[in-house]
């Protein structure tokens, strides 16, 4: 097996070699930092935009091949040159993957979990109340943006913060200042972490939560009528019994590959539950750079996508080994 | 011993019905019973509803179907209990096992734990007691080196195993009554001997009673005490196994009997029964066999008739007519094979073998197919799925290409079909010209002239189109001028009896056995001069299958066609091919005359396969010997010197440690058999050949 995980690695590294390259040269031909910079105001002389300009790499004067192969040297350094502001890529990088780690990770499993349970649920429940409203309640999450769904947990955390007068929910930012200033310290700023986390928290875990339901209710009917569930049950098994350790076992397997790399794109693609709740994670800031036409973040944040979706492939490949044996020996 | 259980049946099923939804009757009040150790045998056609009684004793049906009537096992009945309560009777009292060993496991547990699980389940008994428990199974039904086994996956077991472990599975907890649906169906005829054995031999240790579910009267007849015979969800005879078989009294089960090829020859022609059997949400009034009935009267429409005792003790049949079945060849009376070879059809057949032109030449033929890649993607593990092989086949004859499954007969009938030079080595000439040679034209026209059947009539057809749209198609693609294309399906149609109204049908609207005649009319379509046949009757009901050879042999005659007949049953080949080809592990190691190689078959391989088909007599088949060819797991190591077979062969065992050294050294070479031309053979110690 750890043959096959490393021709898959040097499969994914070319890849994201090169999906990091499109995107710098895109990045580099639609932006226009020059222009932003003519724009601040005062307006400053050319000489200091030109220098200013090739000081950051993204002098539009120099020929792309030239940019291209500073940025790139930076980047085989493990360099991602500098923002706008004139800071370390970087430092900023990590800091918001951080953040958007923290954000996401809660509201990635828990809607994982609940969405393969109730996928499960409603396959085993087909075509009875149950699973109606299992069906009709994840096609509305679907189709419902999320900056919706987020203002409307909003209104409602409102509501419910009112009624009980006390600060059940929070959201804006992460914590509040001087939290843990109280007379539990660490605790008290623990627990104003996890009130700030919890509607963020709920508007992922449920968008998530409808997409998987229906991929795994889709997997669950597959095998709901399988052989080798007719023989858990031959062997004296109950239905669900039968059903939860046989054929959820074997339709989970599938799903390893998509939880990966949803949630890999997950930590870019959650853009405005960061901006709605006052994080500042991935997200926000490739929007933010974009608009500011801050190359270096963009290419660099693409980058981190690449290498997102790469860790997502491996632990996929790791996964789908583990839970399914046949593959095992495939692998060999 | 449990004082009820003396003197009474096990299970004992009264007026059983079965409804699904939405309103098709699968079963139609049937009763039977089977004692301790004793074996029933419930035979059936597809649609019969054998296997709605066998999961409706599991209780094991869908939800929602409608079950009336009463299952009792030892006395308690079992149709009112609920899902959770019948599940601690499954598998403890009641056990059950399936036909496809391929899907019937869970893939991703190991065996060993799925056998352990069946233990663990009932009697609380620890993790580490019910694994080893697990590996005596295993060891019981036969599985070498058990202990090692137990922790494989069931994709690291052939076929053949996975049916023992389902069968050590049933027996894990000593059942009271099991439940088999067609327990061999889905395996090789050297394979389903043995696994029969297992059972029985399962089956006794544990004093089990056992429900035989199956179509195949062959298989039956040596292992069942009592039959029951179902059409149209009906019980319409049942009795001592020798009684159903050497006094038959109902005309289907007549019927059934006359349909099934033989290999011993003993009762001429196989004779297929007309028709099919009515849809069961629409059943007509009166006895459902009535329109596929050769005595059938008007009595038989008014009422359907009740299952009555007739003849000795213990038979009984539902026929209003009992008097006129007491003899079975006036019934389906048997005929002689009609003289095909009408004088203004092709004389080909007469002519001497070598005279006639090759239709098909394919020599030294190799396919490997890769297993494993290396970092840099180049093969470095290939399975030699076909290994060398030659044959040829002349025009106007039918060879028969048979084998157990993956020993490369399909490979072989793919790599004809490509029609370019072999990937791998071989050569390959169609009517003359070397398909390596061929460009695009050439190869186009050349297809014209050979042309293929599948196994599955059910998914070679496409389901959207009509009938008349499926025969068009070849002769649209090849030119045929539109305006005779409707008067051209018209004659295809006629061609293999069908009617002219079937053009407008879609193919869910025919039969099985009409959908294969479609699929022969669409391969005749361009006047073919080779058809490929890839198990053209393996998927039919037997009453059906015997009209589809008839068919095929008459076209045969009329057209002079000829015919690669791929196919694992050999009773089958028998009837209809002129000469056989056996293969083994890619390479065929024994062709010849088919009346040659059955009467005195030369190879040891031929003469396993053929002792392992059973034959359709219960007195007979006991009387029978076997000789076991032993399975190998998809994991053994690849032999690659010397004979390929000597794992597995009998005479192999029994030579001696020098005349051994030829078999582990030497790799057999085709050799001709004395006085017989055409037939050659590839074994150092073949019958009939001088070493």
């Amino acid at each position: 097996m750890a043959g096959f995980l490393l021709r898959r690695l040097a499969n994914y590294a070319v890849l994201v070699v090169l999906a990091a390259s499109l995107a710098y040269v895109l990045a580099a031909c639609a932006l226009n930092p020059r222009a932003n910079l003519m724009d601040r105001s005062p307006r400053p002389s050319a000489s200091v935009v030109e220098t200013e300009l090739t000081r950051l790499n993204l002098n539009d004067r120099t020929p792309l091949p030239r940019r291209y192969l500073t940025w790139a040297d930076g980047v085989l350094h493990g360099d991602f040159g500098h923002t706008w502001e004139g800071q370390s890529v970087n430092g900023e990088m990590w800091r918001r993957a951080w953040v958007s780690l923290r954000l996401l990770l809660g509201g990635a499993v828990l809607g994982g979990v609940l969405g393969v349970l109730l996928g499960a649920f409603g396959a085993m429940r087909r075509d009875r109340f149950p699973d109606r409203a299992a069906t009709f309640g994840s096609y509305l999450l679907l189709s419902v943006p999320v900056f919706v769904l987020a203002v409307l947990l909003q209104y409602t955390a409102e509501r419910v913060n009112a009624m009980t007068g006390a600060r059940l929910f929070a959201w804006v930012g992460e914590s509040t200042p001087g939290a843990g200033d109280g007379t539990f310290g660490g605790l008290d700023a623990f627990a104003d972490r996890v009130r700030h986390l919890l509607l963020p928290t709920l508007t992922i875990a449920f968008g998530q939560a409808a997409l998987y339901a229906r991929y795994q209710r889709g997997l669950m009917l597959d095998v709901l009528g399988a052989d080798f569930v007719r023989t858990a049950r031959a062997k004296g098994l109950t239905r669900r019994a039968a059903l939860l350790r046989h054929g959820l076992r074997t339709a989970l397997i599938p799903m390893t590959t998509y939880f990966s790399y949803t949630f890999g794109m997950l930590l870019l693609g959650s853009m405005f539950t960061e901006k709605i709740f006052g994080w500042h994670g991935m997200g926000e800031w490739l929007v933010d750079s974009i608009s500011r036409g801050d190359v270096n973040v963009v290419a660099a944040t693409a980058c981190f996508a690449a290498v997102t979706v790469l860790l997502a492939g491996v632990c996929s490949d790791v996964l789908y080994g583990i839970l399914d044996p046949r593959v095992r020996t495939r692998m060999r | 011993m449990n004082p009820h259980g003396i003197g009474m049946n096990v299970l004992e099923v009264r007026d059983l019905s079965v409804t699904y939804r939405p309103d098709v009757r699968a079963v139609r009040g049937v009763s039977l019973s089977v004692g301790r150790g004793q074996v029933l045998g419930v035979v059936g056609e597809s649609g019969s509803g054998k296997t709605a009684v066998a999961l409706a004793v599991l209780g094991l049906l869908p939800e929602r179907t409608k079950v009336t009537g009463s299952v009792r096992l030892r006395g308690r009945e079992l149709l009112d209990l609920s899902d959770g309560e019948m599940s601690r009777i499954r598998g403890k009292d009641l056990a059950m096992v399936f036909q496809d060993p391929l899907s019937s496991l869970t893939p991703v547990h190991a065996v060993g734990d799925q056998i352990a699980e069946a233990i663990r389940i009932h009697s609380g008994a620890t993790r580490a007691a019910a694994r080893a428990r697990a590996v005596e199974l295993l060891d019981l039904v036969g599985i070498p080196d058990a202990a090692r086994r137990a922790r494989a996956h069931p994709h690291e077991f052939s076929g053949g195993m996975r049916q023992r472990v389902m069968i050590a599975m049933a027996v894990a907890n000593d059942p009271l009554a099991i439940v088999a649906d067609e327990p061999t169906t889905a395996l090789d005829v050297t394979l389903q001997a043995q696994v029969l054995d297992v059972l029985r031999t399962a089956g006794e240790a544990a004093g089990a009673a056992i429900l035989m579910i199956t179509h195949d009267l062959g298989m039956v007849a040596g292992f069942a005490d009592r039959v029951l015979v179902m059409y149209a969800g009906r019980a319409v005879e049942s009795g001592p196994v020798e009684d159903i078989y050497r006094r038959p009294r109902m005309p289907y089960t007549i019927g059934l009997l006359r349909s099934l090829p033989r290999l011993d020859g003993t009762s001429g022609r196989p004779v297929p029964i007309d028709g099919a059997p009515p849809p069961l949400n629409a059943l007509p009034p009166g006895c459902p066999f009535t329109p596929r009935c050769p005595i059938a009267s008007t009595a038989c429409k008014d009422e359907e008739p009740q299952l009555l005792p007739v003849g000795r003790p213990g038979h009984a049949a539902a026929c209003v007519n009992t008097p006129a079945t007491r003899d079975s060849d006036a019934v389906f009376p048997l005929t002689a094979a009609p003289d095909l070879f009408t004088p203004d059809g092709p004389d080909v057949a007469t002519r001497a073998r070598t005279s006639r032109e090759a239709v098909l030449d394919v020599k030294d033929l190799h396919r490997f197919h890769v297993e494993h890649r290396s970092p840099l993607g180049r093969g470095t593990g290939s399975l030699r799925a076909v290994d060398g092989v030659t044959f040829d086949i002349r025009a106007g004859e039918t060879l028969g290409l048979v084998g157990e499954s993956g020993c490369g007969k399909t490979t072989v009938l793919m790599e004809i079909l490509a029609m370019t030079r072999p990937r791998h080595g071989g050569r390959i000439e169609v009517l003359g010209e070397d398909t390596a040679d061929l460009n695009g034209a050439g190869r186009k026209a050349l297809r014209r002239n050979v042309q293929v059947v599948f196994q599955d009539p059910f998914s070679s057809l496409d389901p959207r189109m009509r009938v008349s749209a499926i025969l068009a198609e070849p002769l649209r693609t090849h030119g045929f001028p539109t305006e005779h294309i409707p008067d051209r399906v018209q004659e295809l149609l006629k061609l293999v009896g069908l009617e002219p109204s079937h053009a407008g049908r879609h193919p869910h609207g025919l039969s099985g056995g009409q959908r294969q005649r479609v699929a022969i009319a669409r391969a005749l379509a361009l006047e073919p001069s080779l058809i490929l046949l890839d198990e053209p009757v393996a998927s039919l009901d037997v009453s059906v299958q015997a009209g589809i050879i008839d068919l095929l042999e008459e076209l045969r005659a009329r057209l002079g066609l000829a015919y690669l007949f791929v196919a694992h049953d050999l009773a089958v080949v028998r009837r209809v091919a002129d000469r056989i080809a056996v293969m083994h592990r890619g390479r065929i190691v024994e062709i010849g005359d088919v009346e040659h190689v059955y009467e005195a078959p030369a190879h040891p391989y031929t003469c396993a396969l053929l002792d392992a088909v059973p034959i359709p007599d219960p007195v007979l088949e006991r009387k029978r010997g076997r000789v076991r060819l032993p399975d190998v797991p998809p994991d053994a190591p690849r032999l690659e010197n010397g004979c390929r077979f000597r794992q597995r062969c009998p005479r192999y065992l029994v030579l001696s440690e020098e005349s051994r050294t030829l078999c582990d050294q030497e790799d057999p070479e085709f050799r001709a058999v004395a006085g017989e031309p055409d037939r050659m053979v590839a074994c150092h110690y073949a019958l009939g050949v001088s070493a």
